[in-house]
């Protein structure tokens, strides 16, 4: 049980980590995949708290699709951010 | 600029992977009535391969093999098998599961009482729905990765 709480909030942290990074960066692909690795935690934060169903979808949508399309948006426009 | 997709390791590591996570997918969709996942889970897993190949060779490097039409129809098709298998049992009501205890004829097993590992056979009408779901879903993404493709490309030679 504390195991499992330990892991939550490595988890939770990581996720937020993840999140703060993807606004940080000024480099917009490095951005998505921070945005994607917080999705695939995200994924696996809901198999912690036992949605399975609801695990294989956000890994599935949110971190393949989304930045797939995503990587194609920039590959049309501008890598770096403008100040 | 060119359209002819990623870097040669990208390209490699696409051509390993993208056959396990279509073969995935479909497991996914094919146990949807037994495991966590089903239709539009499974669908959304073969999507994201299709995705991970539109990204990694271009719209030009797959030479038409993912093309647009087949995929479009291919979903209407996925909707209408969907609303068809409703349909079949309308007399006695909407979405009435005719297969399920049918006796052995496409997944008309009937379960056994008390707990069980779950019987593959079983569950009538709900694995084929879940077919039908996960063929709506997969191409239907697919669609939607290849008009940002070729849609972004439009407007850059204009």
């Amino acid at each position: 049980m504390i195991v499992q709480s330990i892991l939550h909030v490595v988890v939770l942290v990581l996720i937020v980590i993840g999140a703060a990074l993807a606004v940080w960066f000024k480099d917009l692909l490095s951005s998505v995949l921070a945005l994607a690795a917080a999705s695939l935690l995200v994924a696996l934060e809901f198999y912690l708290l036992q949605a399975p169903d609801v695990a294989i979808a956000e890994a599935g949508i949110g971190a393949a699709l989304t930045t797939a399309i995503y990587i194609i948006a920039i590959r049309r426009t501008a890598r770096k951010e403008e100040e | 600029m060119k359209n002819n997709g990623m870097s040669i390791i990208v390209r490699t590591v696409t051509r390993f992977v993208y056959g396990l996570i279509i073969l995935f997918g479909f497991y996914v969709i094919m146990h949807g009535h037994l495991s966590p996942g089903g239709g539009f889970q499974g669908g959304a897993v073969v999507a994201s391969a299709f995705a991970l190949l539109l990204v990694a060779f271009g719209s030009t490097g797959l030479k038409g093999r993912l093309n647009l039409h087949w995929l479009q129809t291919m979903e209407e098709v996925g909707a209408l098998s969907f609303l068809a298998l409703a349909f079949l049992g309308i007399g006695t009501a909407f979405f009435y599961n005719l297969f399920a205890n049918s006796g052995g004829f496409l997944f008309g097993a009937s379960v056994p009482t008390g707990s069980n590992a779950g019987v593959f056979a079983a569950g009538g009408l709900v694995p084929l729905m879940n077919w039908a779901v996960g063929l709506k879903v997969m191409t239907g993404i697919a669609a939607i990765v290849i008009i940002m493709l070729v849609g972004s490309r439009k407007e850059e030679t204009e």
